[in-house]
């Protein structure tokens, strides 16, 4: 939950028989070693699979890291990264969402209709679109939680339902363009943020991390519990602001970077602020790791579960309010073909267990970065789809093995 | 009749009369009463079927009795809902423990009546109090910080028990709490035990074992085929009047086997001693 493991308190350790970890960041490390040696590996597979990925496409095509295609595969994971947000808060119930790229699509195309056809505004528009997906997730919810449908198969309906409506709601058209011209066209294509807006963003960023640290590190000498060095902290941020420095400088070299992936982002750490920090986001943790005993602690756990199939559902949406604004319109075939396979991929490649309760710091984000770096790279190279299905297929699997192979780790330490 | 209000001197915390609980035409309990004071640790014991988990689910409130009287604290009162039992302040801990593996022991502990400050989780309040809560208790954990998945059922027993101790219980009861426990963790269970009722608590221990009985429990409450079937102080009377009191028979086969081995050891004991001169 909080970062550091430490236990050695302001009492004499001679008293307690709680055993004590060194609150220092050479014990950091030897935890961090420890969790490693016990099969815990963090986030260190994603980010050195991203890597070799990286280097692989580096090497063989120098285009792959230039600017421009950057910018591109930014604005090109964000709409599915924002629906494997969705994705993460479902699969933490240890529940399935199969119905997401379906509601991008019937959100797109709400999108276009209500604002080509119909004459609304832009902001009506959107509000309609993703109004319709909290009560799809409403829908999903009730049906899951009153009659006890599995997950799977509610969602597995809803796939093909949304996919109808979707059509239904297009009906004869086929593909509506947004207007150009038109904000919703503006915002998804033609906002970048230059060196000034990012570089303000950035460091609003880090800013609230280090405040964040910092509050945390005072508040913990406040009740007289031991701390890490405010040096460990500091460094963190250090090394976040290096890494947002990279992101920005790599970007402004050519457009810039996308409004609608810094949108991907600042949902992304809402999400995730939610989900560490707050009573509701330790709720979906205890539903997904023990339902009954969050039923028996008194939660709502039937009020948990249909908010986050509400939730996803509402992402989903927003994903494919975003995939209209890039693509510049909604048809037949947006939020089809592999939107939900990435979308579920990019959520169980960045971490997140299939058998709930448990997922990686940002996985959504991690996770999209591989699976849009894929096909982004192998279209560099001219390869052909079937080499990009099987080698998507493949870091699908070795990450759900990964999962799978932690999770007995765990279980083999927790047996004496 | 029942022995603990007298030799306690005071009101019990927990008082059941004439407790029934049918279940169809099938009675569960017929006329059962309890008594447990303050720092009292009284053992629940029966066989298969006697009516131990039903009585628990009457005073935890998950199956509310048909008829008969509870006083709690001295008042009457009824124990409608599980809520309702916490209220009173009585806690049960079961024998599938509720944690969340996923969970660390802090997040375990207050799960359901997390600390907040300022909307966001107070994780180093409850850090604190986690961890003097398990301090005075001298539980033996790795860190508060360690996920539940990872320790062994000693351990995860002592979470669940410390959990029920954060809501400020007056009565806690224990269902089979070593159940399933190797020794050294079982005697950590039982010293855990001792420490609730150093604290003032009315324990109520569900047990099969009987070495955990004698080792642990002030009294032992026998129930057999739903009724009260004798009550006994753990400090004089023995193991055979107990499974006597649990089979309903002085002469049946766990007496019997039990003799017969007494008998054994007090041969080779003798045998031992002669041997030795």
């Amino acid at each position: 939950m909080t970062g550091p493991t430490t236990t050695t308190g302001p009492v004499p350790a001679e008293q307690a028989e709680l055993t004590m970890t060194r609150p220092s960041v050479r014990g950091q490390l030897s935890d961090g070693f420890a969790r490693l040696r016990a099969g815990d590996l963090g986030s260190l597979p994603i980010v050195v699979g991203l890597l070799i990925i990286v280097a692989i496409f580096q090497y063989n095509n120098d285009t792959f890291l230039s600017s421009s295609n950057l910018v591109s595969l930014a604005s090109q994971i964000s709409s599915t990264g924002i629906i494997a947000l969705g994705v993460v808060l479902v699969l933490l119930l240890g529940e399935i969402d199969l119905s997401v790229a379906s509601v991008s699509g019937v959100a797109a195309a709400i999108l276009a209709v209500s604002n080509v056809k119909h004459g609304q505004s832009a902001g009506v528009a959107i509000l309609l679109a993703v109004a319709a997906g909290l009560v799809i997730g409403l829908l999903h919810g009730l049906i899951f939680t009153r009659f006890g449908v599995p997950s799977f198969v509610v969602t597995l309906a809803g796939l093909l339902v949304w996919q109808g409506v979707q059509l239904r709601i297009l009906s004869d058209t086929g593909t509506i363009n947004l207007p150009r011209g038109g904000w919703l066209l503006k915002a998804g294509q033609f906002h970048y943020f230059r060196t000034v807006g990012s570089t303000i963003i950035a460091a609003v960023l880090v800013g609230a991390y280090l405040i964040s640290q910092v509050l945390g590190y005072r508040r913990r000498r406040a009740v007289g519990l031991p701390t890490v060095p405010l040096a460990y902290p500091v460094a963190k941020a250090a090394v976040l602001a290096v890494l947002c420095a990279l992101v920005i400088y790599a970007l402004v070299q050519d457009l810039g970077v996308p409004w609608i992936f810094v949108f991907f982002i600042a949902l992304a750490v809402v999400l995730e602020w939610v989900l560490r920090r707050t009573r509701y986001g330790r709720a979906i943790f205890a539903v997904g790791g023990n339902i009954e005993a969050a039923r028996r602690a008194g939660l709502r756990v039937d009020l948990i579960r249909t908010s986050v199939f509400m939730l996803a559902s509402t992402l989903a949406a927003t994903g494919g309010v975003v995939e209209a604004m890039r693509a510049g319109s909604a048809g037949r075939d947006t939020g089809t073909g592999d939107v939900l396979i990435n979308a579920i991929a990019a959520a169980v490649i960045g971490g997140t267990s299939l058998f709930g309760g448990r997922t990686r710091r940002y996985a959504a984000l991690l996770g999209v970065l591989v699976i849009g770096a894929i096909p982004n790279g192998l279209n560099l190279l001219n390869l052909s789809n079937d080499l990009r299905y099987i080698i998507t297929g493949t870091v699908l699997l070795a990450a759900v093995i990964v999962d799978a192979v932690s999770r007995r780790g765990r279980q083999a330490i927790g047996t004496e | 009749m029942p022995v603990a209000a007298e030799v306690a001197g005071s009101t019990p915390v927990l008082s059941l009369r004439g407790i029934s609980k049918h279940f169809g035409a099938v009675r569960a309990l017929t006329d059962v009463d309890l008594d447990v004071a303050a720092s009292e640790v009284v053992a629940l014991v029966g066989d298969n079927g006697a009516g131990k988990s039903t009585l628990v689910k009457v005073i935890s409130g998950a199956q509310p009795a048909d008829s008969g009287e509870i006083r709690f604290a001295g008042r009457r009162v009824n124990i409608p809902s599980p809520l309702a039992s916490q209220h009173l302040g009585i806690a049960t801990v079961f024998q599938d423990l509720a944690l969340c593996d996923n969970l660390d022991v802090v997040g375990n502990l207050y799960l359901g009546r997390e600390l907040v400050r300022g909307g966001v989780l107070d994780e180093p309040e409850m850090e604190r109090r986690s961890w003097n809560l398990l301090r005075e208790l001298s539980a033996r954990l790795p860190s508060v910080r360690t996920p539940v998945a990872s320790l062994s059922g000693g351990q995860r027993q002592t979470v669940a028990i410390s959990r029920s101790l954060l809501g400020e219980p007056k009565l806690v009861m224990l269902d089979e709490p070593t159940a399933a426990l190797g020794v050294a963790q079982t005697a950590q269970v039982l010293n855990l035990i001792d420490r609730l009722r150093e604290r003032g608590l009315a324990v109520v221990l569900i047990s099969h074992n009987m070495a955990d009985v004698f080792a642990v429990a002030d009294r032992i409450v026998v129930l057999r085929l739903g009724r009260n079937s004798g009550e006994f102080r753990t400090a004089s009377t023995t193991r055979e009047d107990v499974i006597a009191a649990i089979t309903g028979a002085a002469d049946n086969a766990v007496t019997q086997r039990e003799s017969r081995q007494r008998l054994a050891e007090m041969a080779d004991s003798e045998q031992a001693e002669e041997a030795g001169r």
